[in-house]
């Protein structure tokens, strides 16, 4: 593999990490309003705090980590992206900052206050739909490039039926996602209740799931016909990822194996992304920027290598520390410790 | 109304966040430190008021960690946002300790996690404590880290331009630059003592207030101790500062000091305003202390500001800044080295209300100096962003609307402003130090 695929690749698992980590939080904070307004706060809240309150900072990691590396490995996405995005960028921050502050507040200040909880569930939605735009844009015909002018074309954006589809989609996996996670954790946690309210919400968000995909791959051969084409190449992976679907939604309405079924899901999404991802290769801006000719120097990219894989060696031990602690401790899931 | 300029904007936008982030980042470093020595003291003294402090301080810590996290994230992002051109650029060279910076943030992050939620889930003490080593180290790692990248942009090393394109590129020359040493250094030892003093600032006003409980005697002892440590150390670095600026940025620290003719036996400026004919008036002249400021010796040369080219020198304003930075770095250090001093003798009473008043004072005083220290690196930076190769007009975005995005950060810095200190207060006033002390059974 050369250094630019190196980097993409590296660059794509984070994002996929931060895909899985922050769909589970943010579908939980808005699972978390909406049953405290629909009175049903006493059964779920629990499971979900005990499994948030240790990780919501990491989450954010993985993002940081995404958009710092990126800069890194393809200096010149700083130039398309950074001058094009100045406004959705901006809301973007806003709207994480507000979350990540008031899900502090929230929870370790002073208990219960619904208003913090909405802007916490709120968000979790908007966030998902915002930074999708950042994908949507990534297929091109949206940033205008003229000589030593970039900008980006918000009357094509939100006319396009391909972005709104990209939102919609974008929603909805964050809802099934995080409702997957929770019914598989509220059933460790032997919380028989909150299972019975999870498991509802995650069936009932996977088919609105898979009919948002197949939209916004109808759609996007309409706004983008050649990367369509590299999709269709690489069908068995859109495939693949249509039967782990089957498999995880089969184990969620049996009520057994649920761990294999949150993996399931993992692997659903995982190889739509991945999917998605190789089939966008070379570009990372149609058609302005490729990874080859937007990429990092050598000295630079190897620099950057090393420090990934010694970060590794550091992290990999730590996240399984954390993960031990809190997610495979039966005693802590279950509320004895 | 002025002309929309995208430079004028995105100057005061990143100002903006960076000196918001910059506070919650400086406590970020420091404070762990802080809370590992209570929590190291009260295990090895086997004295539960110490592990009670340092669960406390631990408690509020996360309140500022999520609004450094949050403000972080915004400058992270910002700096791609608003300095698109700057950023290709420092891309190819300086993004190394970016990145890693983003590693430590990520060990951090971790083991504060699992810290917050292991109180009492251990039966040895000492592995709970062991949980803090990741963090201090990784909040220092993280200071370290982006302290280089911006030692990169004053003094820029290991790369080369020909023909407008950067080559010979090599990513550690470039971490280690000249500046590195003395900014780091400088910009780690004032972020330990900056949170040592904000810390005592908040049991000196609970001893202010009658409040004569020993936990907060203790809390002031061991801060007032980190803070006298730092205080000299702040200085002394301070001053090798002013050494490095000397050699590689003389305009910078010409700029600091209204220092306009080159000479020998150079006088330090302190305060005074400047006339049409840039005469200083009513300022205080320290004889020879620029010169020993400069190169260690008072009667050294030390280049003014004629030198240089006219419209390449940084504003004069940022000798107030200086100015300030210094008068309470010294302050800073008198008060600290005061009260472990009092305290030694044991005739005198440490907590007598002028120096309680003065250790109050002193916390907010800190977070000043390091808002005018930063402000008197960045602004002296100008009209530079990296200096001898980019202007600041160059490196920046050409997007409309930067305005409207600095009301709405304005706006947004407002209102975490105001929760964070509700919450904070809150969350202290439902649970006095008094009630849980009774309620943990430690007395
Ligand atoms: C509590 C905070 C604090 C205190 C008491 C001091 N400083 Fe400072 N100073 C900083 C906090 C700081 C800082 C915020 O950390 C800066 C801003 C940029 C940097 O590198 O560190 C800084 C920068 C800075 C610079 C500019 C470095 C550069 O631009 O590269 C110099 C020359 C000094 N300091 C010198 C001093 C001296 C002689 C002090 C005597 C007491 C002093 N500082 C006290
Ligand atoms: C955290 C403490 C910091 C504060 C309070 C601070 C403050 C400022 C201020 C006031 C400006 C505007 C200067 C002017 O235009 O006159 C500025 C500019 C800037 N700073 Fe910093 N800064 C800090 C640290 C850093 C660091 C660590 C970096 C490097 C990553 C950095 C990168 C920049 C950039 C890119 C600009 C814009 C270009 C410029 O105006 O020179 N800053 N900062
Ligand atoms: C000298 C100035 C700075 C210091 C000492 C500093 C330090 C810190 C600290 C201690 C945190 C909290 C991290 C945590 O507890 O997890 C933080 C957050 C952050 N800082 Fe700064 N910072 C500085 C300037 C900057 C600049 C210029 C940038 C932009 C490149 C930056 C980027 C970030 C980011 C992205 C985060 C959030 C990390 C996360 O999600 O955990 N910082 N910083």
């Amino acid at each position: 593999m050369d250094y630019e695929l190196i980097g993409i690749t590296v660059l794509w698992t984070f994002l996929y990490g931060y895909l899985i980590v922050a769909s589970i939080d943010f579908g939980a904070g808005f699972f978390s309003y909406f049953s405290s307004v629909t009175g049903r706060e006493h059964i779920v809240n629990k499971v979900i705090n005990r499994y948030l309150s240790p990780v919501w900072e990491v989450t954010n990691v993985f993002l940081v980590f995404f958009f710092i590396g990126i800069v890194g490995f393809f200096p010149s996405t700083a130039y398309y992206y950074g001058t094009a995005l100045l406004i959705p960028g901006s809301i973007a921050i806003i709207l994480l900052a507000i979350r990540g502050s008031y899900y502090a507040f929230h929870h370790y200040g002073e208990k219960g206050s619904k208003f913090y909880q909405f802007l916490y569930g709120a968000t979790g939605l908007l966030i998902p739909a915002s930074l999708s735009v950042v994908l949507t844009i990534s297929e091109g015909g949206f940033i205008v490039v003229e000589s030593d002018h970039v900008y980006l074309d918000y009357a094509t954006l939100f006319s396009s039926f391909y972005s709104w589809t990209v939102v919609i989609l974008a929603i909805v996996s964050v809802l099934y996602i995080s409702a997957c996670f929770l019914t598989f954790y509220a059933y460790k946690a032997r919380d028989m209740d909150a299972f019975k309210v999870l498991r509802g919400y995650a069936l009932f968000w996977s088919f609105p799931t898979i009919m948002a995909s197949i939209l916004v791959f109808f759609s996007l051969n309409e706004h983008n016909p050649t990367h369509f084409e590299n999709m269709v190449d690489l069908a068995w992976m859109f495939s693949l990822s249509f039967l782990f679907f089957l498999g995880a939604v089969y184990y969620i309405w049996k009520e057994k194996n649920l761990g294999l079924s949150f993996i399931f899901v993992m692997l659903q999404f995982a190889t739509a992304f991945y999917g998605y991802g190789a089939s966008h290769l070379p570009y990372l801006l149609y058609p302005h920027l490729t990874i080859y000719d937007g990429f990092t120097n050598e000295a630079m990219a190897i620099a950057l290598i090393i420090a990934f894989i010694a970060g590794l060696f550091l992290l990999i031990p730590s996240l399984y520390l954390l993960m031990r602690l809190f997610l495979f401790d039966n005693k802590y899931v279950q509320g004895k410790k | 109304m002025i002309e929309y300029d995208p430079v004028l904007y995105s100057r005061i936008l990143t100002g903006l966040t960076l000196g918001y982030h910059v506070i919650f980042a400086t406590i970020g470093v420091g404070i762990p430190l802080l809370i590992a020595l209570a929590e190291w003291i009260g295990i090895k003294k086997n004295d539960e008021h110490y592990r009670l402090l340092a669960r406390r301080w631990a408690r509020g810590f996360v309140i500022t960690v999520a609004i450094g996290v949050v403000t972080g994230t915004a400058i992270g992002l910002q700096l791609s946002l608003l300095w698109p051109n700057f950023m290709q650029v420092a891309g190819h060279a300086i993004s190394l300790p970016m990145f890693m910076e983003v590693f430590a943030f990520f060990f951090e992050a971790i083991f504060l996690g699992i810290y917050l939620y292991t109180w009492d889930r251990f039966k040895n003490k000492m592995h709970h404590f062991l949980l803090l080593i990741p963090v201090v180290i990784g909040a220092s790692a993280s200071g370290f880290f982006i302290t280089t990248v911006n030692a990169f942009m004053n003094s820029p090393t290991g790369f080369e331009i020909q023909n407008g394109v950067i080559t010979n590129i090599n990513p550690i020359a470039a971490m280690f630059n000249p500046a590195t040493p003395t900014k780091v250094a400088h910009v780690l030892s004032s972020a330990y003592l900056t949170s040592a003093f904000v810390l005592a600032a908040i049991a000196a006003y609970a001893l202010l207030r009658g409040k004569n409980h020993v936990y907060h005697k203790k809390a002031l002892h061991l801060t007032m101790t980190v803070a006298a440590v730092f205080a000299v150390a702040t200085a002394l670095i301070g001053d090798l500062s002013g050494k490095y600026l000397a050699e590689y940025q003389p305009e910078k620290l010409a700029a600091a000091e209204w220092h306009f003719e080159t000479s020998t036996e150079a006088p330090l400026v302190l305060g005074g305003v400047l006339d049409e004919d840039q005469n200083i008036k009513y300022a205080l002249e320290i004889p020879y202390a620029l010169s020993i400021l400069a190169h260690g010796s008072p009667t050294a040369e030390v280049i003014g500001l004629e030198e240089f080219n006219q419209d390449e020198l940084p504003p004069l304003i940022v000798h107030y800044f200086f100015d300030a930075m210094v008068g309470i770095g010294i302050f800073l250090a008198f008060v600290s080295i005061a009260y472990v001093v009092i305290k030694r003798m044991r005739k005198w009473n440490e907590h007598n209300r002028l120096l309680l008043w003065a250790i109050l004072l002193g916390g907010p005083l800190s977070v000043i100096a390091i808002e005018m220290g930063w402000f008197f690196a960045e602004i002296g930076r100008q009209p530079w962003i990296l200096v001898g190769y980019m202007t600041t007009a160059e490196g920046a975005t050409t997007s409309a609307h930067v305005d409207l995005m600095l009301y709405l950060f304005i706006l947004l810095y407002l209102i975490l402003t105001v929760s964070c200190i509700t919450v904070l207060r809150m969350m202290f006033k439902s649970n006095p130090v008094e009630r849980e002390l009774k309620n943990r059974g430690i007395e």
